[in-house]
Formats: C-alpha cells, structure tokens, sequence
C-alpha cells in the first residue's frame, strides 16, 4: 500500500469548490448569479425503479399494444381543455432569457411532437404564437408585455407565483441581455438589470388569487385553462391553496429546475427536491379529492422516458421540461468546446445563461450569436427528444401492463435509498418499509 | 343620483343579472364612440366587474365596485359612482377610468396606458410597476406607491404616505402635498416647461381646475440602482 500524498489531501469540508466560492467572494464582493440549476445531488427519480411484469402482471405486447400517452388540461373550469398528444411539456422561458430563434424552436419542437410550451417573463413574441400550436401564457409578477390580446389569443394561462430553482424568489435579466426588442416588450430602458418582483403587484395570498383568476376568467370568456405554478416550498399547502385558488392544473417545479439567471446560493439551497414535490402535491389533491380533476404537472430535473414515468407513476398527470429541452436545442453542444473554454467553461459544463454569451446561440440575444440556432433544425431535434421520451414512456408502461400511460401506479415502483423512500413515499426495495409513515 | 348617462343610457341591472352575463354584455358591444352610454345598476362591490372592455364605450357604474374593475381595459370611458376595491384598471391599455370615490390598494397596476381618475384617495401601491398609464390622484395615495413603475406618471393633489416611487425606472411622479418619505432610488427633480405642460394637460384632463403646475414637485429615479453594483448592497 503506497503512502498517501499528504500534500495533496483535499478537505470534504473545504473542497475545490468551496475555496473557489470563498476566493471569488473575496475578489468581487458580489454573490454569483448564474444560469442552469443546481449542480449539487439530490434522491432523485434515479433512486426508483420500476417493476415491469411478471406472474402477477401481465405485460402488453411492445409493438401491437396500444399504450396511449394522451392528456387533457383543464378539464375543471374551463371550457376549452387543452388536449396534448404526450404527457411532456415544455415549461416556461422567457424570450429576453432566450433568442427569438430558441423560443421559435421550442414552438416548433414541442407542436411537431402534439404537445405545449410557453411562453416567460417577457411577453408573447409573433414567432413564438406563430410556431405553438399550443401555448400557455405566463401571467408573472412583472407582467411585462401582458395584455390582454396575448391573453386571448393563448390556449391557457399560466399564474406564476414561483419556479423550482428560487421558489421566494423574483427574475432577474441582467443589462448584458437587454436588446432594443426586450427593453420595448418590457417597457424598461436598455442595457439595465431588469428585476422581476417577487410577488405579484396586484394580489396577496390565495383569497386574492382567487378573485385574480375570476377576472382572467371573465376577460377570456371562462375558455381558458387556468394553471397555477409554484416552486417546491410547502407542496402539500401550495397545492391545496392553488386548489383553493380555482386553478384548473397545478404546476410543482422541483428544486432541480432551471433558471435563466438566479443567485447560485438560492439555486443549490432554496426548494424541496423533485420527488418531495410529487409526493406532497399529489396527496394534497387525494386529500380534497382532487386527484385528476384538477391536473398536477411536475417539473424539474425531468431528462429521460424514465424520469417521466415514474413522476406519472407518482401521480403526476404530465411534466414540464426547460433544461433538457434547451439541451435538445443544442445547449452544452460539444461543437463549441473551443469557444466554451474561451469562456472558461466546456461543453457540459456551461451555466453562465445570465451572460448573454451563450456559444450555442440559446440563451443570448446576441445576433451573431443567436443566429447560429437554425429554429427548423433545432425544432427537429426538440421533437425527436420528445419522441423518444414518449417511446421510452410507453415501454415502461407496457411492460407494467398499462394501455395508457396514466394507469402507471405507485405499486409499479421499489425506491433504492432509504432517502428517496422518504421524500417519495415509496416503500423501500425489498421491504413495505416507508420511512416518516 | 345624477348620472351623465341620461335616459337613453343602456341599462345593465347586476340585480337581474350574473356577473359573466353583465360582463358579456359589456364585452360584446362593439361600440365606435364613447357615446355609446351603458348604465351598470345594484353592483354592490362585484369583483371583476367591467374588465377586458376592447371598444369605445361609455359605461357608469353606479356604486361601489369590487376588485379589479375595469381590468386589461382598452378604449372604453368607465365611470365609478362609488368606491373601488383592490387593481381598479389594473394592467389598463388605453381609455379612461374615473373613480368618483376611493380606490383601494394596487390602482392601475402594470396599467400600460389611458387614464385613470381617483376623485377620492388611493391605498397602498398606487401605480405599481405602471407601465406607462397616467394616474391622477385628487386625495391622498398610500404607501409604496410608484413601487418599480416603469413608465408613465402619477400626479397627486393631496399626500404621499412613505417609501413613495421605491425602486422606480423611468416613471414620474407629481405630488402637491407633503410626501412622508421618498424610497429607494427614487429623488425629487426640477420641474421644466415640458413637465409643467405635461402637469397642465392632465390636471385639465381629469377635471381639475384652479390649480397650477407650479404647485407641484416632482419625482423620478436617481437611476443609481439600475445595474446591480457592489457599492448599491446597502439598499437591497
């Protein structure tokens, strides 16, 4: 046994990364703001596994049984539900955060594939509303670009109260990115930070909210889906309290969701893990007997026909994707290794979305930059990732024995970790053993 | 009580009506001028009442109102004879709103543009992050008023409580009374002829007379919390 290099002995308590944190501190005085999400690990959909079929399920046939994989949205007050061919979604981002190229190619993406996306902190874009057969309007604390013939022209609304990477937290579009375009849809002067408020200027708590949503309703002649979205707090309460509120879906964003620009210390402390927020939503809506009649959508951290399962599994009716689907755009595309490192990152790597210097052309409003993104192509690759999360979905499923997709059950799946057994309420591998139950 | 209305007014009766049918009505008329006179009658604070109004129309509430009236509004002229609760003409795009009592909190939030009249005082957050509306005020506004607003200005007759245009961009605001305290980044400017002109104009736009711009002092932002700085760390 060779003796160990004393000089080269890394502390777990101040590691590499906790001494470049403490050195850059030191140097600049300001925390760090940054794009991505947090990078530390959390139990995730990784520490569950599904059963599949045996003696006591039978299986369908893969290739000549249907598994259906449709959903509808909506289905409680409004009149015109939306209908998406594949429970995924694509979640919301702002154009402002993204290129107008990016937010086209999400359109195009995501409605080639039969489902949503939506739109951010920033307003509805023509080419956005143009390329989305289906598209959710964001209504956020900041309301910038809001009104109301975006708001009827939308297929639903989606009420912002928080996002998984800073739930408490207001938006932030640093002046690096603030074009003449941007600054007009937001009626701010360019070049300057925009700061997007926290709480919404016009309503406080759920009794408001409640009032809120009547008008939006009123405005849009009750057809629109109404979607209440927060960041994983207090699941349990947030969804009983958007319930309350009159929402037709809840959105639970996991602490694993992205972020355009957010302070580093809220991304990686701020939140409840993702599969905290599935477990507590959906016993919030059993307990008000609730479950699917008003939809939970669950985002954050979602990447594979797995995770999708298993959060359908859970008693999700459909998730939202924001960083996988950028990923499928081209983000982190390892063609631009040279001009990562130029930046001081590398492919895989890169989170500094707040810059505006994005080599990959998403998450910019730099022309040269952004117009690297060819929407048609990224568009492609968008739905072809969609596609195979669906196939991967419907494999699971199958071979659970489920003709629709929405049939997976939380009997279908054994936690591998004491600790995803918790914040998943699924027993233990092995065992009947749910811990804190 | 007298109402501008006459008697060839259209008469909307929220004692015979639900709110939604009230408001069909409203929505659908497809009026060309602000002639188009319709009476809302017995609206005992019904929240949401009036909003997403898209043609030139003159509707008279005649009472109080609940919250939101008047919201998302475009084109129409709506007179409040009463008071008005919480985003009265929130997020407002054009056209006239005319309060003949008190409004609540939150007054034209995010309005982006057309006119809104307090005859009586506004609460707290007059004017949150406008965007480009203009609020005359003929009392007192509350609290955070102006907080982040955008664009657009907000003039008022009586006083200001505290924290008044905190964190405010490019907005303006006139006070004639006492102002309890200024917020964040918010500091009183020079009054020029172009601001005078623009004081004149809405004074004389919400029926205000007697009353000169030289009365006035104005407000706007010191643009000093526009990037974020280390030096600005005490503020936030």
């Amino acid at each position: 046994m060779s003796e160990p290099d004393w000089g080269l002995r890394e502390s777990h308590t101040f590691d590499r990364n906790a001494i470049a944190y403490i050195r850059r501190a030191a140097s600049t005085g300001l925390y760090r703001i940054r794009g991505f999400g947090a990078k530390r690990h959390i139990p995730n959909f990784d520490d569950l596994l599904l059963k599949g079929a045996s003696m006591s399920r039978y299986p369908l046939e893969g290739y000549r049984e249907k598994c259906r994989t449709s959903v509808a949205l909506g289905t409680r007050f409004a009149s015109k539900p939306i209908e998406l061919a594949i429970p995924i979604t694509i979640a919301g981002m702002s154009f402002g955060s993204l290129s107008a190229n990016a937010k086209e190619a999400l359109g195009r993406g995501a409605s080639a594939a039969g489902t949503s996306t939506t739109t951010g902190d920033g307003g509805m874009t023509n080419e956005e509303r143009r390329h989305s057969k289906t598209l959710v309007y964001q209504y956020l604390p900041s309301r910038y670009g809001m009104n109301p013939d975006d708001l009827r022209r939308a297929d639903a609304i989606e009420v912002v109260v928080g996002q998984g990477a800073k739930p408490g937290g207001g938006g932030m579009l640093l002046g690096e990115k603030i074009s003449k375009r941007v600054a007009e849809m937001r009626t701010l002067p360019e070049g300057i930070d925009q700061r997007s408020a926290c709480r919404h200027p016009d309503w406080t708590g759920p009794d408001d909210l409640a009032i809120k949503i009547l008008e939006l309703r009123e405005i849009t002649n009750w057809e629109k889906p109404v979607y209440i979205k927060c960041g994983a707090a207090r699941p349990y309460y947030d969804t009983a309290l958007s319930v309350k509120a009159g929402a037709d879906v809840v959105v639970i964003d996991g602490m694993q969701g992205g972020t355009a620009a957010t302070q580093d210390v809220f991304i990686e402390h701020v939140g409840q893990p993702t599969l905290v927020a599935v477990k507590e939503a959906v016993q919030a809506l059993i307990d008000l007997d609730m479950h699917r009649k008003v939809q939970l959508i669950v985002g954050g951290g979602i990447r594979s026909g797995a995770d999708v399962a298993k959060a359908l599994a859970m008693g999700a009716d459909a998730v939202s994707i924001g960083t996988a689907a950028l990923i499928a755009l081209g983000d982190q595309d390892p063609a631009y290794q040279t001009e990562y490192e130029q930046l001081g990152s590398a492919a895989g790597y890169w989170e500094d979305y707040q810059s505006g210097t994005d080599p990959a052309g998403i998450t910019t409003q730099d022309e040269q930059l952004s117009n690297r993104l060819a929407p048609e192509m990224a568009g492609k690759k968008l739905a072809n990732y969609l596609r195979v999360l669906t196939l991967e979905v419907q494999t699971i499923a199958r071979a659970c024995g489920k003709s629709h997709v929405h049939n997976l059950e939380a009997d279908d799946m054994v936690a591998l970790t004491v600790e995803a057994a918790a914040m998943s309420g699924i027993p233990l591998a092995g065992t009947n053993w749910v811990p804190g139950t | 009580m007298t109402t501008a209305a006459g008697d060839n007014a259209r008469i909307v009766d929220l004692a015979k009506l639900s709110r939604r049918e009230a408001n069909t009505v409203l929505q659908s008329y497809n009026g060309t001028s602000n002639s188009t006179l319709i009476r809302v009658l017995n609206p005992a604070g019904t929240h949401a009442l009036a909003c997403g109004l898209d043609a030139p129309l003159a509707v008279e509430i005649d009472g109080h109102t609940g919250y939101y009236c008047a919201g998302m509004n475009k084109h129409a002229n709506v007179a409040v004879l009463g008071n008005a609760g919480q985003g009265v003409a929130e997020n407002m795009m054009s056209g006239r709103v005319h309060v003949h009592g008190n409004v609540s909190q939150s007054a034209a939030a995010t309005a982006h543009g057309g006119l809104l009249v307090v005859e009586g005082n506004a609460a707290a957050r007059c004017g949150i992050s406008l965007k480009g509306a203009d609020i005359v005020v003929k009392g007192n506004v509350g609290h955070m008023s102006m907080f982040m607003a955008q664009a657009g200005c907000l003039v008022i007759l009586g006083d200001a409580d505290e924290a008044l245009g905190d964190s405010i961009y490019e907005a303006a605001i006139y006070v004639r009374g006492r102002v309890k305290s200024l917020g964040a980044d918010c500091v009183e400017k020079e009054i020029a002829d172009r601001h005078c002109d623009q004081l004149a104009s809405l004074l004389e736009a919400s029926g205000c007379s007697g009353i000169d711009a030289s009365e006035f002092r104005r407000f706007g932002s010191a643009r000093e919390l526009y990037n974020f700085k280390q030096e600005n760390i005490g503020v936030y």
